[in-house]
């Protein structure tokens, strides 16, 4: 057993070293970087980044964007999962597939999609004037209500598949039970139902934000230039105005921002899992 | 008289929300879908008029050469990096099996640790290491880029196999006379096909929309298509786009569906 259990490392050794050269490295590396001043070390670079009160509001914008992003897919994968949940096998498949159509369908096209939908002759507008809500045709282009709608679709999906997931392990019995006991549908669902829930939602909203923070072209093109968020000035450094230590500090910033969130996250949803499992 | 009135709320909330949110989902891709169509020259929905004359203005090799050289490239970094994490991954995630402990602990979060690193983040790391060590953004770098982002998602694919493969199996081969060799080739490496083919699908499909990471590493040369959509639709809001979305959608429809039948309705 023992030749079995030492046998494992050189399988290992190849995606090891890949990860530690080429992703440990280089990211360590982008940190010393964004220390890097014209003298010598110095936290110049993240002074001129959070001193400027516009690149302040660019992040604060990030993290509000997330948020949104998170309560608004929330809003809408909870009653998807219920639906999954009330549903029997066939209708659950269908649902699964719907699920995992737009999730693979390619991000820019999701954009692009919604640049038709949210655009002065896209349905939105065409509604709102049909029914007499405004006088002339309306665009959600640059906006940041647009830009949260956009997110919630592309994003929906990273919210229900962890949902689908955690229910498809739930026996029937148990809201059975609980409505056999007297129990009405809402009390059913929140007090066994949403907690059974809760650790779909944590996988979910870390997703969810993970990758509302870093859709770099969604945000490009819907938010316009006048809704920016840390992507772009990140990108901005380094294309435009080639000042890689800053845009190293905003990174780091990106990363510490999203991460602490992240982290926080998992850790209540390791303690929730706990709680559940007692 | 009370207990009907919220069963009915919750029904509404279930059925009436739900049902709502699973047509705010698939819309747009519908959406995407027809107006790849359009006869006309502007995003207009519903369209004027269909045509296929976005599709011919796509596939013609004069108007949208550009647009060609995009394609092929994004398609062999795709190719390159679907081929690269199976080099890595797959021994990876054998490796894996075999060990337990503490040693798998740490060893797991690491590989996977790219899947939930914002990409951009990354994509900049990378350009900053490889400037300082004398590289210049190039295909290869990006191939580089892609299989260190998206090889985590071949290892999580093969890795779910391998943890559950059962250990009796290799020892049996092992019992029988067969040589590790042979053991791998012969029972490990087909258990585990499922799980790769799973595995190439995402790799691939990731790497063909992959922005953040292309964006540092590709060249000016090496244009890949995603970068060139964004801008043709920064540019001047190009319909061929449209046509563009209509091919890839089809695309991920077909390979979804043959994948569903191929390994059943339980993926």
């Amino acid at each position: 057993m023992t030749t079995m259990r030492s046998s494992g490392a050189p399988y290992l050794l190849p995606m090891l070293l890949l990860s530690v050269v080429f992703f440990v490295t280089p990211l360590a590396l982008l940190v010393a970087y964004s220390f890097s001043g014209k003298a010598g070390i110095s936290l110049e670079n993240y002074s001129a980044f959070l001193g400027d009160p516009f690149n302040f509001r660019v992040l604060m914008n990030t993290v509000r964007l997330g948020v949104l992003t998170v309560i608004g897919t929330t809003l809408l994968g909870v009653p998807i999962a219920l639906l999954y949940w009330h549903s029997g096998s066939r209708t659950r498949q269908v649902i699964i597939f719907l699920s995992l159509i737009p999730m693979l369908t390619s991000n820019v096209v999701r954009t692009f999609a919604w640049i038709v939908i949210l655009g002065r002759q896209g349905p939105i507008s065409q509604a709102l004037l049909g029914l007499g809500f405004t006088g002339q045709p309306i665009s959600l282009m640059f906006t940041e209500l647009g830009l949260v709608l956009t997110m919630c679709q592309i994003d929906l999906p990273l919210i229900i598949l962890p949902l689908i997931a955690v229910l498809s392990r739930v026996n029937k019995q148990l809201t059975d039970a609980a409505e056999v006991a007297g129990a009405g549908p809402w009390r059913v669902f929140l007090t066994v139902l949403l907690p059974l829930m809760l650790p779909g939602l944590l996988a979910g909203w870390i997703l969810v934000f993970a990758s509302t923070s870093a859709s770099f072209v969604t945000q490009a093109v819907i938010g316009g230039a006048r809704n920016v968020y840390m992507p772009q000035l990140i990108y901005r450094e380094v294309g435009v105005l080639f000042d890689w230590p800053l845009a190293s500090a905003i990174a780091v910033v990106l990363l510490l921002s999203t991460g602490s969130l992240l982290l926080a996250l998992s850790a209540i949803a390791r303690h929730r899992r706990l709680v559940g499992h007692a | 008289m009370r207990d009907a009135a919220s069963t009915f709320l919750y029904r509404a909330f279930v059925y009436g929300i739900g049902g709502l949110a699973i047509l705010y989902l698939i819309a747009p891709i519908a959406i995407a879908l027809v107006m790849s169509f359009t006869a006309g020259q502007t995003l207009q929905f519903p369209p004027q008029g269909l045509s296929l004359r976005w599709y011919a203005a796509l596939l013609d090799p004069v108007v949208s050469a550009t647009e060609h050289i995009a394609a092929f490239n994004s398609l062999k970094i795709a190719g390159l990096a679907v081929i690269g994490s199976l080099l890595f991954a797959v021994p990876a995630s054998i490796g894996m099996a075999r060990i337990r402990g503490r040693a798998a602990n740490l060893t797991e979060p690491l590989l996977l640790a790219p899947l939930v690193l914002p990409s951009l983040v990354y994509g900049l790391a990378a350009l900053v290491v490889s400037s300082l060590v004398g590289l210049r953004p190039s295909l290869w770098l990006t191939v580089a880029g892609h299989i260190v982002v998206f090889g985590p998602l071949m290892y999580r694919a093969t890795a779910v196999i391998a943890q559950g493969m059962d250990p009796s199996l290799a020892e049996a081969s092992t019992t029988l006379g067969a040589t590790p060799v042979t053991t791998l080739r012969r029972v490990i490496l087909p258990l585990l096909v499922p799980g790769i083919l799973a595995g190439a699908f995402l790799v691939f499909i990731q790497s063909l929309d992959n922005v953040s990471v292309s964006l540092f590493l590709a060249d000016a040369r090496t244009t890949v298509l995603p970068l060139r959509m964004f801008a043709m639709i920064e540019e001047s809001l190009d319909v061929r786009v449209a046509a563009m979305s209509g091919i890839l959608i089809a695309v991920t429809l077909v390979v979804v569906v043959a994948g569903r039948k191929l390994f059943g309705p339980s993926r």
